[in-house]
């Protein structure tokens, strides 16, 4: 890890942003986003759709380039020249609003491709790595089942234990309930509830208020590719400063209310 | 919704039912349906009849036997007209009875009956072609296509010309599916320094595809004897012959196949190859684990249609002096002046080609309930 002049017993951030821009052709998506990440911290991105909450995510494991600033994980740079892509993607675990799984695969070959692949563990290893997952997520009997036979929720139960198999420290969430029935959320942020109480460093993009609210460490609220403003729960819910962060809230409040 | 003041009966309703027409029985068309079946049976009986008397001393037992199957199959067209009629009759005493409902169901039983006479018909008319072509002139057209004794003759000769072909499709099957993956990816390898590899994989592509097959076989086979390429040599002529054949062919049919495969694996969505880099696995490991198990599904009927555009065009292989099964049916057509030879080889290609055919389609419909139902 680089020296650093970070105060005695105290962590550095886990993930750094500062000054990150990046555009996709002539459209300035990211425009300026300076945050620290600590260790073991739930923070929420909230905002309108299209402000840039995917893009973040996205770029912090380098799934897509930044053009200016520079974006640090676990100390080491994730943008730029030179990034170590295998290390970056071995300590991040990323998790999509289209769940993404394999369509080809079992869902067991779908959790133990990439341990077996990318870490080299044996077979037998990772088999028993999977199974444990999907037993915790009460999911052992779907392991020989092809994900298209499995409802939505348990798709993307099973797509966060694919990403959870490769042991990450720090797991991006994009949106990663609104591509479900509302009946089938719960099970998933239930899920993402336990990551939380086991302490795993978070990033997720979420419509869900009510469950930001209670999970969440800090809210980050996006407009126009920049944060607008970053608080507690309490302060971003009950007390919002942003005037576009008060119109947001009030929209959300009055659609739940339809 | 509780107290509204429209109480009067819907006018539209009412306007079509002074306004709307009896019931169509359908008993003019119906009959119409059976005077037209009664000429096609009367046309088939006649040109089967023509083609069964065709046969010089007699015609043998399997060919009566097909041409009383025929005639009798042909009964089917006015039995279908007959049912029309009745049917139709029906719909016109319901009809008068008052009873709407009914009527219209025998009416639109005459109707299916009608389509029946059409069917049947067309296909009757056809067979009735046929058997009139192949009799007249006293089986003249038959004797071309079709002699006992030249099939006799020249069958053992077709059929080990034949495996000849299948040879040829199989090893250039084989190497078209390696050399295309090769092609595909090299075309997909991302970045400046892949620009010149790519630019060649793009340039084959385009070349090959836009040469006439009959061209390519032309420049290569004779090309590369004329140029006495080195190591040619340590072939006996005939395996130097095959084997250039077969490169030919590889060539023409690799730059077909190389776009199967990229269409292929372009149909996968990115999110795949999204959600496999950021499990960490490398390019390569995409592609080999993600995107191409996938991508071969989708490209199996293309790649199908392919195969089976390959399987004929080893008859191509003539054309530089290979005995391949056409150009034996040539000998054999120089030899007796006659096609049947000729005919043979083309049912050999079809015993091939059909069954492929059939499974692609298969595997075609099988693919779209499967998108249907997912
Ligand atoms: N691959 C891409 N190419 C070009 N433009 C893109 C691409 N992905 C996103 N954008 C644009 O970037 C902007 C931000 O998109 P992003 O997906 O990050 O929004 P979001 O906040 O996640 O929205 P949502 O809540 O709808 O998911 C949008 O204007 C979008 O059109
Ligand atoms: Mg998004």
């Amino acid at each position: 890890m680089a020296a650093t002049d970070d105060q005695p017993g105290q962590l550095p951030p886990y993930v750094e942003f500062a000054g990150v821009h990046k555009h996709y052709g002539p459209n300035h998506v990211l425009r300026g986003i300076d945050l620290d990440i600590g260790h073991h911290e739930v923070v929420c991105f909230i905002g309108a759709s299209g402000c840039g909450k995917s893009t973040l995510l996205r770029c912090v494991n380098a799934l897509e380039e930044i053009q200016q600033g520079q974006i640090r994980v676990a100390g080491e740079a994730a943008s730029g020249p030179g990034v170590d892509v295998d290390f970056l993607r071995r300590v991040v675990g990323i998790v999509f609003q289209g769940f993404n799984l394999f369509p080809h695969m079992t869902v067991l070959r779908n959790i133990t491709l990439a341990p077996t692949k990318v870490l080299k563990l044996p077979e037998a290893e990772a088999r028993a790595r999977a199974i444990a997952l999907l037993e915790r997520i009460g999911l052992a009997d779907k392991a020989g089942e092809y994900p298209d036979r499995l409802s939505g929720g348990q798709q993307q139960r099973v797509a966060i234990a694919r990403a959870l198999a490769m042991e990450p420290e720090v797991m991006l969430l994009d949106e990663i309930t609104s591509a479900l029935d509302p009946a089938l959320v719960g099970e998933v942020l239930a899920m993402v509830r336990e990551l939380v109480d086991e302490g795993m460093t978070i990033l997720m993009a979420t419509h869900e208020m009510g469950f930001a609210r209670d999970v969440a460490n800090r809210i980050c609220f996006m407009s126009e590719g920049n944060l607008a403003e970053v608080g507690t729960p309490d302060e971003i819910f009950q007390d919002p400063q942003d005037e576009r962060l008060r119109s947001f809230l009030r929209r959300v409040t009055e659609a739940r209310r339809m | 919704m509780t107290d509204s003041p429209i109480t009067a009966p819907p006018a539209a309703a009412e306007r079509l039912r002074a306004t709307r027409p009896r019931v169509r029985t359908r008993l003019g068309s119906s009959i119409v349906a059976m005077a037209a079946a009664l000429i096609v049976v009367a046309l088939t009986w006649w040109s089967l009849f023509a083609f069964w008397a065709s046969f010089a001393d007699g015609a043998p037992w399997p060919v009566t036997v097909i041409v009383v199957f025929l005639a009798a199959a042909a009964l089917a067209v006015p039995a279908a007209a007959g049912q029309a009629v009745q049917a139709a009759l029906q719909a016109r005493s319901l009809d008068r009875a008052g009873n709407h409902a009914a009527a219209r169901v025998a009416a639109a039983r005459a109707r299916d009956m009608q389509w029946y006479v059409l069917g049947f018909g067309l296909a009757a008319l056809v067979v009735a072609f046929l058997a009139f072509l192949l009799g007249t002139n006293d089986g003249a057209v038959r004797e071309v296509f079709f002699r006992s004794d030249i099939f006799g003759k020249s069958f053992r000769g077709l059929t080990a010309a034949f495996w000849l072909n299948i040879k040829i499709f199989m090893a250039t099957e084989v190497l078209v599916l390696v050399w295309a993956l090769l092609v595909a990816v090299v075309r997909q390898i991302p970045g400046r320094a892949g620009a010149p590899i790519r630019f060649l994989a793009v340039a084959y592509v385009d070349v090959f595809r836009g040469l006439p097959a009959i061209l390519v076989l032309t420049l290569v086979v004779f090309g590369f004897q004329l140029a006495k390429l080195p190591g040619l040599s340590l072939l006996s002529p005939p395996q130097q012959l095959f084997w250039l054949v077969v490169l030919a062919l590889t060539l023409v049919y690799g730059a077909y196949v190389a776009e199967v495969y990229r269409a292929g694996m372009d149909s996968i969505h990115w999110s795949q190859a999204a959600a496999a880099r950021s499990l960490g696995l490398s390019q390569g490991q995409t592609l080999r684990y993600v995107i191409i198990p996938q991508g071969v599904r989708r490209m199996l009927p293309p790649l199908l249609n392919d195969f089976i555009g390959l399987q004929k065009d080893t008859a191509l292989a003539s054309v530089v002096g290979t005995v391949e099964v056409f150009n034996k049916a040539g000998l054999y057509k120089s030899q007796f002046f006659n096609l049947t030879a000729v005919a043979v080889a083309g049912l050999l290609f079809l015993i091939m080609t059909i069954p492929l055919a059939r499974f692609t389609d298969w595997l075609i419909r099988r693919d779209q309930q499967r998108t249907l139902v997912g």
